[in-house]
């Protein structure tokens, strides 16, 4: 009996370093893509020095970075001020336990995976409140503020888009939503949809155009100012594990997940885990290529666009999307 | 009725701040994010320029105005070198007329070069600061072939400049100013018609007509609220008044204007240096006159009195007349002016710098009042405040 239970345990444990693993590793070459995507947009070379093509240069950042001392301010509350970076982190990587790789490559197959997906990324604004606060300083104060009102106002528009597409498929299930695409992806017939959800997920990870919360323009680095060492890496490995993990929600949500995009030979021999991959690293690439294009919104005008334009947008398009699919009688069991 | 008091958060917004442009250090006030009052507290590059100009000598004080606006030294030199000679009665040869406003022009590309890009980068966008920095490299490099320094030139002078221009310059200038404009295109589509820039520029930091010129503006922030004042039309100096130029306006006085201003500015200093190229002449480029320039080493060499003169300008300088005057160039930031006071010694009595900076940051409390925080950086940025000028 016990048997079984150590069994069971180190199964999932396996399984969960099986993505966890992979998930930061693919965290430090993201990071290194961002610079030389970066670098190629600016008429520059990027890291080139550690390693061939300077691949190395992350991991050498995160090692000098967290043999630093990590400075905590004497005037913040300690616990949550260290709390604050380890709840981000834990939570950017929680939601991975329900991504679908390919075909039965999940680590829990919840039949309510969406919601579960949009509670773990919700939760993460907690983190940069906790540091904003717990810093004690009236730049992290203000930049906690402005993710909180941000993230909130993104994740409105977020959930009409989830619900538009859930509309069409008929279960929460995140296998059962890349499965309804089988015929076509869902970025087409919900084309508007899809870029709405691309522009939230920038908001929702706080990428430019809308990085307030750590504006160094008028916040110098946001909710994180007063981190340094091993709680600002986490912060950092944290914000990039969501930026990947909002990026396969898009690739499953409108990109069709694993499937390969037509059904014809050549395309369907490759293995989904690499298609899934590939439309990940596409989706990052508009992420990058957004940052190195774009001026930052006001704070303002950011609350707008969230609450005047995307908000009732996608409410118009879920009761149309509803409409549709009860007069056809197309709505799925 | 009870009486409420508003809490309002009090921000040190620098000196140490990535969006302060230099060492300013700006007090703000803030209700919530919206500016109640913005504070500039100024000195902290203060290095007594003035006072040191006046125990140099009239040729020892050119390499000071370098290091006053570390953006545009040369036009300052201008200054200085306009105010000396004017003094002095003497009027420089036609080459050097030349040189000065091909190298003035592109001091001023090589502003705005810099302003725009920053203010980019102040409301987000970093891409085009290093697309710019690699242009004004190029440029710098005609600054290192004149002068053998990329900033702290010393090139204009009193009584010309200091040495020609090296053999087939005129060709690679040429050259170089058909590519620029390519340039200012492609960084135009990255800027100009994006809507989170103009979102983030229009109807910022108005400043009318009247207060411009109320807080003593000039330069491009004057300009873009429409008042068509340019020295170099008002009052030409060298060689403007061969040159035919326009002066870019603009409606609102917002920092979107003065973004378009600068922007049409560049433009236009392309068209002056392709004309001072064509019409420029071999010649001698300082007056020859050996009591005020340097003799030829060749001559130094040879001639006895040539080595007198040499001893004598380096040790005590040239004297000038007794008498006072004010001489102002349009510097790319504004109205840049010297006064020079001469007791007839060798050294300036008194040398008071007009830098255009020190109104344009004055302005910035008004500017700001009732945007929110994140303008202040734009604004800054679209005031073109450098440091070292205003804190001199």
């Amino acid at each position: 009996m016990t048997y079984d239970i150590l069994i069971t345990g180190l199964i999932i444990i396996a399984q969960i370093l099986a993505v966890v693993v992979p998930v930061l590793i693919s965290v430090a070459f993201l990071v290194y893509a961002e610079r030389k995507v970066l670098a190629l947009i600016q008429l520059r070379r990027g890291p080139n020095i550690v390693g061939p093509f300077g691949i190395f240069q992350s991991f050498a950042d995160a090692l000098k970075l967290i043999t630093k001392e990590n400075i905590i301010p004497s005037g913040s509350n300690k616990i949550v001020f260290i709390l604050a970076p380890i709840i981000t982190m834990v939570l950017s990587l929680a939601g991975w336990a329900v991504i679908p790789f390919a075909p039965g490559w999940v680590v829990s197959d919840i039949n309510v995976g969406i919601m579960y997906l949009f509670a773990v990324s919700s939760l993460g604004v907690y983190g940069i409140i906790m540091a904003g606060w717990a810093s004690n300083s009236q730049y992290p104060f203000l930049g906690a503020l402005r993710s909180a009102a941000q993230m909130v106002s993104y994740e409105v528009s977020i959930g009409f888009v989830i619900i538009t597409v859930l509309l069409c498929v008929g279960s929460l299930n995140l296998s059962k939503i890349v499965l309804a695409q089988q015929t076509v992806w869902f970025a087409i017939p919900l084309l508007p949809m899809f870029i709405i959800f691309f522009i939230s997920a920038l908001a929702e990870t706080n990428r430019l155009p809308f990085d307030l919360p750590e504006d160094e323009s008028t916040l110098v680095a946001g909710f994180f100012t007063e981190y340094s060492s091993a709680s600002f890496v986490l912060f950092f490995l944290g914000e990039y594990a969501s930026m990947i993990l909002m990026s396969s929600m898009t690739v499953i949500l409108f990109l069709g997940g694993w499937l390969p995009p037509f059904d014809v030979y050549p395309l369907n021999v490759v293995p989904g885990v690499i298609w899934f991959t590939v439309k990940v690293i596409f989706i990052l690439f508009l992420f990058i290529w957004v940052r190195g294009t774009f001026p930052r919104y006001r704070y303002d005008q950011l609350m707008r666009l969230g609450w005047k334009v995307f908000l009732p947008f996608s409410l118009f398009w879920v009761v149309a999307t509803s409409g549709f699919l009860v007069y056809f009688d197309m709505l799925p069991n | 009725m009870k009486e409420v008091e508003l809490n309002t958060t009090t921000i040190n917004f620098g000196p140490q701040h990535p969006a302060a442009h230099g060492v300013l250090r700006l007090v703000v006030e803030l209700e919530g994010e919206v500016v109640q009052r913005a504070e500039p507290h100024i000195g902290l590059l203060h290095r007594g320029t003035e006072k040191l100009i006046e125990y140099k000598t009239y040729l020892q004080a050119v390499p000071y105005f370098d290091r006053l606006d570390y953006v545009s030294p040369m036009c300052q030199e201008h200054a200085f070198a306009l105010a000396t000679e004017n003094l002095l009665g003497i009027n420089v040869p036609e080459r050097a007329k030349y040189i000065r406003v091909i190298f003035a022009e592109i001091t001023r590309i090589l502003n705005h070069l810099l302003n725009i890009p920053a203010y980019a980068a102040d409301i987000g966008a970093v891409t085009p600061f290093l697309w710019c920095f690699e242009e004004r490299e190029k440029l710098l490099e005609f600054h290192e072939a004149v002068s053998g320094a990329r900033f702290h030139a010393a090139y204009f002078r009193p009584g010309g400049v200091h040495q020609d221009m090296p053999e087939g310059m005129e060709e690679k200038l040429f050259d170089h100013f058909k590519t620029l404009p390519k340039f200012i295109d492609d960084l135009e589509s990255l800027l100009t018609n994006n809507r989170i820039l103009r979102q983030r520029s229009v109807d910022i930091g108005i400043i009318s007509k009247l207060e411009a010129i109320e807080w003593g503006c000039s330069g491009p922030v004057l300009r873009s609220a429409g008042v068509a004042w340019d020295l170099r039309r008002s009052q030409p100096y060298d060689a403007y008044d061969q040159v035919d130029f326009e002066v870019p306006v603009g409606k609102k006085g917002d920092c979107f204007d003065r973004y378009l201003v600068r922007i049409e500015e560049m433009r236009q200093s392309i068209s002056i240096i392709n004309q001072c190229l064509n019409k420029i002449k071999p010649g001698p480029i300082s007056i020859e006159d050996n009591k005020i320039t340097p003799p030829k080493r060749n001559q130094m060499k040879k001639s006895m009195e040539a080595l007198i003169h040499h001893f004598k300008l380096f040790t005590e300088g040239y004297r000038v007349p007794a008498g006072q005057v004010y001489s102002a160039v349009e510097a790319p930031k504004g109205e840049f002016g010297v006064y020079l006071v001469s007791d007839g010694s060798s050294k300036p009595y008194r040398c008071k710098i007009r830098a255009p900076g020190f109104a344009h940051l004055q302005t910035l409390d008004h500017l700001s009042k009732g945007h929110l925080m994140a303008d202040i950086a734009a604004i800054l940025g679209s005031l073109d405040i450098v440091f070292g000028e205003i804190d001199r």
